[in-house]
This record gives C-alpha cells, structure tokens and sequence, in this order.
C-alpha cells in the first residue's frame, strides 16, 4: 500500500474524487462498464438462471406430483388387494358350506338306507321268529296228540285218535 | 512499505489511493483515456462474467457451489424487487441487478489491496444516483401522468399541512439522488482511507501491532459495508421505483 511520490506533486491537497477533469473520463467507462454487465445480465445469465430455477421447480413439482400418483396407485392396489382377500374368503366360505351340504347329504341318505335295510331286516326276523313259533306250536300239538294217546293206551283204552286230537286243539286254543 | 519520510515527520497520504491515472502512461486524462479506474470498471465486468456466466454454464438442476452462489444473488434481488416494487416491478429487474452487482463486485474488488476503487468515486456514484433519480422520474411521470405529483400531496394528512408537507416531501425527493449517491462514495472512500492511515501508523514500530490490528479489523468492517452498501444502494432504487409506479400514498 506505498504512497506513491507521483501523487504528491499533483494531487498534494484535496480529494481526488473532486477532480472534475476526470469526471467525463469516469463517466464515459462506467457506462460503457454497466451497458456490458447489463447486455451480459439481461441476455445470458439472468434468463438462464431464471431458466434453471424455473426448471428446479418445475421437477419438483412434478416429483411430488409422480410421487403423489404413486400413493394413489399404492392405495389403490391395497384396495384391490383387500377386495381380493375378502372375495376368496367368501368363496372359501360358500365351497365349505357346500361341501357341508353335500356331506350331509350323503349321511342323510346313508342314514336313510341304513333304517330302511334295518327295518326291512327287522321285518325278517319278525316272520323268522312267527314262523318258528308257529312251528313249535305244532309240534307241541303233534308231541300232545301223541302223548295223550300213549297215555290213553297206556292207562288201557283204545285211543280215539280224532277225539284226542279235539281234545288238544281246544286245550291248546284255550290256554293260548 | 510505506516510504520512509525525511525530516522524522509521519507523511502519509490516504487519499492517494483514489487518484486517476491513465493506465498506459503519459499524465493527460481525456476523456477516452484508460485509466487504473476503467481497469478496474472491467475486472468487475469479469468479475460479473465468472460469478453469473461461468458458473451457471452448466445450467444444473442440481447446483455446482458457484451456481448456487448466482442463484442466491439471482433470488436476493429477485425478491428484494418483487417485495419492495410488487409484480409491476420485476420488469426492471434487469436494471437493478445490474446496479447491485456492479456495486457489489466494484466494492469487494475495491478491497484488495493495491487495487483501485471505483465506487469511491462521486462521479461513478453520482452517475448512478442520478440515473435512477431520472429514470424513476420519467417513468412516474409517463406510467402515471400529471398525478405523479400525488407523492408529494399527501392525502392522509390534515389539510392545512398538506402544502407544507408538499415542500418537504419535494425537498427530500431532490435530495434522493445526492444522498444515494453519496452515501455509497461516502462509505466506500471513508474506509479505504480509514484503512490506509492505520497503515501509515505502521511505520512507527511503536504503535505498529495496534495499527496492524487496526487495519484487519477495519477490514473486516470493510467488507460488511461493501456489502451493506450495495444492498443499500439496491434497496433504495427499489423503493423509488415503487414510489413511481405507485405513487399515491
């Protein structure tokens, strides 16, 4: 920062800004200086930043925008999927009830066979055993008929076998 | 540094720093002539050209530092215009960044050292100042005719006082350009010199280390005022561009 011995001589008292002799100097350069900055400001750099920082804002509206549709769809997608979930739940339910149905169905029918073939069985037994009554009943008539006439011999008559048979049927016929 | 002065007395001379010379020699300052002042005028040309244009060449979305940098001063005066003028303002956006960063850029260069500044000049200021003044006078007048004068009537108060209230109002609109031009010279002459006798003080070694901490923190002010200055010279021409594209109070 020398004070330069060229100053003195010249510029001993006062302030060089009030060296009028200069001032068309100045003035001519400064505005030559801001014509330039503003030819330079006003035709490259203030429309390209303008620009830039049109174009940031416009990504990030965008962005958000793309972002915001994302969630939408995600949403979206859960929605469907719920739907989706609720639907095989109620198909889950319905094949079940009729798989219920139909077992039932079958063990009803199975159940219905079943008490038929029983009472159908039933029945035989019944005849078997009516037949097989009948059967003892006659043979207890033929095994009296006999009998009473053994005894009839025996006891020394002539065994009316007609009588005795009569006999026997009434005496069957009243105690049955 | 400084020259040794004969005769044991302290010779500095602070306001040398400000004298126009002619660049290539010779002693006569025409009005065509390069001088160290018109170097300096076009270092803030390059100044502007590497700070707006250099660095936003890639036109990122995702900023470079210096991008962010243009984008940041972009944005500052941007809003400074746009909050002070209103939307009827941004046209002129253009203009005043051209002044704010001119200004900006003149006086940071201003601070290194040997280096010359060219806003410490009333005439680099004054052709500022005065340009605004005009500028924001012929457009009030062409945007709003003869009730461009409504600025200086002010209708809010009493009646009696409006006229009295008229004169000053006119006064101090004259006075705009003096004070805004003023101002920035003003500030920006003050402190170079400030700066220059705190090291012409470092010649005695006795009070040397208080006028080197001296200089450094004078310094420091310097370049918050380089910038205050702009700001405040950015500002002002935004609220007398509001004043002439709204004039009514």
């Amino acid at each position: 920062m020398a004070t330069e011995t060229t100053g003195e001589a010249t510029q001993a008292a006062g302030m060089p800004q009030l060296e009028f002799s200069t001032f068309p100097n100045q003035i001519f350069w400064l505005v030559i200086t801001l014509v330039v900055i503003y030819l330079i400001l006003s035709r490259v750099a203030l429309p390209r930043i303008g620009g830039v920082l049109a174009e940031r804002t416009g990504t990030i509206t965008n962005d958000i925008a793309k972002a915001e549709e994302l969630k939408a769809q995600a949403v979206e997608a859960e929605a469907a999927y719920n739907r989706a979930l609720a639907e095989a739940r109620s198909e889950a339910q319905r094949i079940a009830a009729e798989a219920r149905a139909d077992i039932q169905a079958g063990l009803d029918d199975a159940i219905a066979k079943a008490d038929a073939e029983i009472s159908a069985k039933a029945a035989e037994s019944e005849k078997a055993i009516a037949e097989i009554r009948a059967g003892a009943l006659e043979s207890v008539k033929e095994v009296a008929t006999v009998t009473a006439a053994e005894i009839v011999t025996a006891l020394g008559g002539k065994a009316d076998t007609k009588a005795v048979a009569a006999a026997i049927e009434t005496r069957i016929k009243g105690s049955a | 540094m400084a020259e040794p002065t004969e005769g044991g007395g302290l010779e500095f001379y602070p306001m040398d720093q400000f004298i126009i010379k002619p660049l290539f020699g010779g002693d006569v300052v025409n009005w065509y002539t390069p001088t160290n002042s018109t170097l300096w005028l076009f270092l803030a040309i390059l100044a502007i050209i590497g700070l707006m244009v250099l660095t936003t060449s890639r036109r990122a979305i995702v900023p470079s530092r210096g991008q962010s940098i243009a984008e940041l001063a972009y944005g500052f005066v941007y809003k400074m215009v746009e909050d002070v003028t209103g939307k009827d303002g941004i046209k002129y956006f253009p203009y005043i960044m051209t002044l704010f960063l001119f200004i900006l850029c003149a006086n940071f260069l201003g601070l290194i050292p040997m280096s010359f500044t060219t806003t410490s000049h009333i005439a680099v200021t004054a052709v500022m100042g005065f340009g605004v003044f005009i500028a924001v006078t012929v457009l009030g007048f062409v945007k709003n005719g003869a009730s461009f004068l409504s600025l200086f009537w002010v209708s809010a108060a009493p009646l009696p006082l409006r006229p009295i209230l008229a004169i000053i109002e006119l006064i101090s609109y004259f006075v705009r350009p003096v004070s805004h031009s003023i101002r920035l010279a003003g500030n920006m002459m003050a402190g170079h010199a400030v700066l220059k006798v705190f090291a012409g003080f470092a010649q005695v070694a006795a009070v040397a280390p208080i006028a080197i901490i001296g200089v450094v923190a004078i310094y420091g002010l310097e370049v918050l005022v380089s910038a205050i200055q702009a700001y405040v010279f950015t500002i002002l021409t935004c609220v007398y561009l509001k004043d002439a594209l709204h004039p009514h109070h």
